[in-house]
């Protein structure tokens, strides 16, 4: 009951939010990756980035994060609020690297990035628990598996509070068991009102996500259709 | 910011920081000159503040190149670049500035006046020395960030680094030794060069991190 309270309190507040994407270009080192791609991300909403190697997944998360200048096209950032004014203040992104140290301990790098992000949510030792790594936080990152480290990454997610999160290839190296935990977190997250861009080829099992197809060279992962029904179902609310 | 703070310290001194190589790098430079220069004791006093501040330059270039690397390389530097609406990036270079000084170069100052003694310098030329290199090396660390950002893409960036960086130090450099040298031959006034020298690192601790920022929000990719 608590839990639903919480959920309608966080509605209110991220329920005007959206992700308007129209026309995107991306490009790599002056080489045009993709072009035209058009979506709208509203709360609860999530979009699953699929296509062959090399058709511009990563490039377009990462233009979604600013770490890449659009080449083209517009993103608009809309009804934030004051607490979350910006894109990138409201983005959670997890690449291909996991941003570890394997020097410190789990739970020391969980920490900083907790501190460093701020808008705290769960606590270090919770997130751990909620990706099944309880009781390893003493351990140097370093000495993991692959499939832990991801975790520990995922971790991260849920250390401090954003909107948006942008995840690259999220369930590599994960087991059926965690990419099920990490399915129902993702859940978790959009019931709260989040959002999701998520660039993978395996299925996330996220259900209610749109699909947006990137083709290889030059992709044209237009999305009108949906980019109109959200559109006019936006306008509701 | 603390947290990035502490990060660093952590990083720096845990094994694999790298804190201590630029101290064993700065005793091996120091330690060799008396050997190259011969017995002549009045002669080694005279270089000495120079033989100090020529190591301490050198080892403070040592580590540079990993300053933005290792954490471009796990991911981290995206996420600080992600989150710079939070935190400027501006700040979050002066913090990681600020570490590398007290991991890498806080040492080579605490151990210039052990130094000085194999050098035969007298008190006040160890004191003068060490109080110079503590108001100049923060300058190093400045400056060394932009370098250090510019080949943060580059895997051997090393020695590109070092050569991009020196240019900028030299002066720092000068007005470090002259200090230093002042202190001890008695017409020669202390205080100016060692203000030049101080306003030198508050100007690096602004253009440095300022530089240092531009160049790692364009070399993202």
């Amino acid at each position: 009951m608590l839990r639903c309270n919480e959920a309608a309190i966080r509605l209110s507040m991220w329920g005007a939010m959206q992700l308007a994407v129209v026309d995107l270009a991306g490009e790599r080192g002056g080489e045009p990756i993709f072009t035209g791609i058009s979506f709208l991300l509203v709360a609860h909403g999530s979009i699953v980035v699929t296509g062959p190697n090399g058709a511009g997944k990563s490039t377009l998360l990462r233009v979604l994060a600013g770490l890449l200048p659009t080449a083209g096209g517009s993103i608009a950032w809309e009804g934030g609020g004051e607490e979350w004014p910006t894109l990138a203040g409201s983005t959670h992104y997890l690449g291909h690297s996991n941003a570890m140290k394997p020097a410190l301990t789990v739970a020391e790098n969980l920490g900083f990035w907790r501190d460093f992000h701020g808008s705290h949510r769960a606590s270090v030792v919770e997130a751990l628990d909620k990706v099944g790594l309880s009781g390893i936080g003493h351990l140097p990152f370093g000495y993991l598996s692959t499939g832990q480290k991801r975790r520990a990454s995922i971790a991260r997610l849920l250390v401090s509070r954003r909107p948006l999160w942008l995840l690259d290839e999220p369930t590599s190296g994960l087991d059926r068991a965690s990419e099920a935990r990490f399915a129902a977190l993702m859940e978790e997250h959009l019931a709260s009102g989040g959002m999701i861009v998520a660039a993978t080829h395996l299925p996330l099992g996220l259900s209610g996500a749109k699909t947006l197809e990137m083709s290889g060279r030059r992709s044209h992962g237009s999305h009108r259709e949906d980019f109109d029904a959200l559109a006019s179902a936006a306008g509701g609310f | 910011m603390t947290a990035l703070l502490l990060r660093e310290i952590r990083l720096g001194v845990r094994a694999g920081g790298g804190a201590l190589t630029g101290a064993l790098f700065f005793l091996a430079v120091v330690s060799a000159i008396p050997f190259a220069v011969g017995p002549d004791t009045n002669l080694l006093a005279r270089l000495g503040p120079a033989v100090l501040w020529i190591g301490a330059l050198l080892a403070g270039l040592l580590g540079l190149d990993r300053l933005f690397q290792a954490d471009r390389e796990d991911g981290s530097l995206d996420l600080m670049i992600v989150a710079r609406d939070t935190h400027m990036l501006v700040a979050t270079v002066f913090v990681k500035c600020v570490a590398h000084w007290l991991v890498a170069l806080l040492p080579l100052v605490v151990a210039a006046p052990v130094f000085g003694l194999l050098m035969n310098m007298n008190a006040i030329a160890i004191g003068a020395a060490t109080l110079t290199l503590l108001v100049g090396t923060p300058a190093i660390a400045f400056v060394g960030a932009a370098g250090a950002a510019v080949a943060v893409a580059l895997p051997r960036g090393g020695l590109l680094v070092s050569v991009l960086v020196l240019p900028i130090a030299i002066p720092v450099l000068i007005f470090g030794v002259s200090a230093s040298y002042a202190a001890v031959n008695e017409p020669d006034p202390f205080l100016p060069p060692f203000l030049i020298l101080a306003a030198l690192t508050l100007f690096m601790a602004v253009i440095g991190p300022l530089a240092a920022a531009v160049a790692l929000r364009y070399a993202a990719d």
